[in-house]
């Protein structure tokens, strides 16, 4: 997430699970760009497996989305 | 009435030009002597007044029954290597075909066409000569689309007419070569130009390693070489283009953004290289030697040599005494607009006093909403030092419904510090582009794939 922080140019805030996403500084397009390089690292991406996965809402929402997917 | 002259292929064709020669691995074949030899048996004659199929397994033979053919058929339509089978009874039927000129006659035997005439190497002697009787209509198949082709009509002068304008320079003819294949627009035309300019040409075999191509290039001393920007990245990626120094070098098929340009010039320091705007039905727009990718905007509006160019709704619009004078087949859609203009779908962009080529019209790629040329991006990412070529795609995403991305291939410098290439093919993409275009995954690959037409596989455009 640093990495595409910096990318993006974007300041990142100290990150725990509780932040909000909306507070981490990213928009839909680093999130995205998030989304597609952790599924190329781990060959998963939780948001397309899953039709009715919510969309995360805090950092620890958005790391457990990665840790429940059906292996 | 007397009608205008009529020139065909055969006319351009003098046996006093001696030595001039037309080859492939197998065989090396007299164009001094085309006049008074066959590859039909001799019996073109019966094709006379035909609508015939051009379907051989070689350029060579192909070239050959061109030769033969034009003057004598009604129309023939070349079929390129890659032409699907399934697709020959609709083209067959489209553009009434009655006869077939094969070097595989076994296989027409149940094709319901009544005459199939074999074609074959080596060439026989002619006792007499051919006339020409009448202007051969030329049909060539378009390329790109995943359906069946669509045929496209032009005539030998339509082809030749870049050809004439370009005056070829003095001196000793040039010989030619070309990574297209000649049944395709772009591969005919330099066949074209070898035999209008006087000089040989030296065609590759099916199959043939680029290398072993490239060999027989510089062993044959060709001076003149075409190729799609995908063909010449390819050759320079191969190792094969050292030794090989041909006089001049030419870029047409594909946008040919300035990296190529670039890099063509640094591996043939002493070539001139120039790109060409071409497309099967517009036929030949312009030459651009100067060097830069682009041209001058000054092309655009007045006629030159009978080619007038408009830019509507970004797209450039030719219309064009080379373009091809239609479509054929029932239920063909019309070629020019009521004015007489092809659209040739290419989208270009004025920036100061030059036109930049941004991409294809139905290659655009939506980033959530916003629309992108992969070109575009590939011509930012190629002016990397150790890029060879890339291709930008769209790959779905939960978040945005798209983002770009991007395969490139490295050169050999490049390739052991991939992180640091990779950072720096962003950042110069980030401050050249809007941030929906910056790629958000980038993959590098050994290689990407090439059509058989030369350009790069765009499987989502």
């Amino acid at each position: 997430m640093e990495r595409i922080a910096e990318e993006q140019q974007v300041s990142l805030p100290p990150l725990d699970d509780s932040l909000s996403l909306h507070e981490t500084g990213f928009d839909s397009l680093a999130f995205a760009i998030l989304v597609a390089r952790l599924e190329d690292d781990l060959g998963i991406d939780p948001f397309t497996i899953s039709e009715d996965a919510a969309f995360p809402l805090t950092v620890g929402d958005f790391v457990r989305a990665y840790e429940n997917v059906p292996a | 009435m007397s009608p205008r002259e009529i020139f065909a292929l055969r006319d351009y064709l003098s046996p006093e030009l001696k030595g001039r020669t037309i080859s492939d691995p197998t065989a090396t074949v007299s164009l001094t002597d085309a006049l008074s030899q066959s590859c039909l048996g001799g019996r073109v004659r019966e094709l006379s007044g035909r609508s015939v199929l051009l379907s051989v397994s070689t350029q060579l033979i192909a070239a050959l029954a061109m030769i033969e053919l034009d003057g004598v058929v009604k129309r023939m339509l070349l079929c390129p290597p890659d032409l699907n089978p399934d697709h020959i009874q609709a083209l067959i039927e489209s553009a009434e075909i009655d006869a077939v000129v094969t070097d595989e006659p076994p296989r027409w035997t149940h094709s319901g066409i009544y005459l199939i005439a074999g074609a074959h190497l080596p060439v026989e002697r002619l006792l007499t000569k051919l006339k020409t009787e009448r202007a051969t209509e030329w049909l060539m198949l378009t390329s790109g689309t995943s359906g069946v082709p669509k045929i496209v009509r032009h005539t030998l002068e339509g082809l030749c007419g870049a050809i004439v304008a370009e005056r070829p320079g003095r001196g000793a003819p040039p010989a030619w070569a070309t990574f297209y294949d000649i049944r395709r627009y772009g591969g005919l035309q330099i066949f074209l130009r070898a035999i209008l300019g006087g000089g040989s040409m030296v065609l590759s075999a099916p199959g043939e390693p680029l290398a072993d191509y490239v060999a027989r290039l510089s062993a044959q001393s060709v001076t003149h070489i075409s190729g799609t920007p995908s063909h010449w990245r390819r050759l320079l990626m191969s190792g094969a283009a050292a030794g090989f120094a041909p006089r001049y070098v030419r870029l047409s098929g594909e946008i040919a953004d300035q990296a190529v340009l670039d890099g063509l010039k640094q591996a043939f320091p002493s070539s001139s290289v120039g790109h060409a705007y071409a497309s099967t039905e517009a036929g030949v727009g312009f030459a651009v030697n100067d060097g830069f990718e682009g041209f001058p905007a000054h092309l655009i509006g007045p006629n030159r040599d009978g080619v007038e160019m408009k830019v509507v709704d970004g797209s450039l619009r030719i219309r064009s005494k080379r373009a091809a004078t239609a479509y054929i087949g029932n239920g063909a859609a019309a070629l020019t607009d009521t004015d007489g203009f092809v659209d040739t779908g290419d989208m270009v962009e004025l920036r100061g006093d030059r036109y930049y080529f941004v991409g294809r019209r139905g290659g655009i790629i939506n980033i959530g909403g916003l629309k992108v040329h992969p070109e575009e991006i590939e011509a930012i990412i190629n002016r990397h030092p150790d890029v060879r070529m890339s291709r930008a795609k769209s790959r779905k995403s939960p978040i945005t419904g798209a983002i770009v991305v991007a395969d490139v291939v490295l050169t050999e410098s490049g390739a052991g510090r991939t992180r640091e290439v990779r950072d720096e093919i962003l950042a110069d993409c980030r401050s050249n582009l809007a941030s929906h275009k910056v790629p958000a995954v980038i993959r590098f690959v050994e290689a990407l794939d090439v059509t058989p037409a030369g350009k790069l596989v765009r499987s989502d455009a």
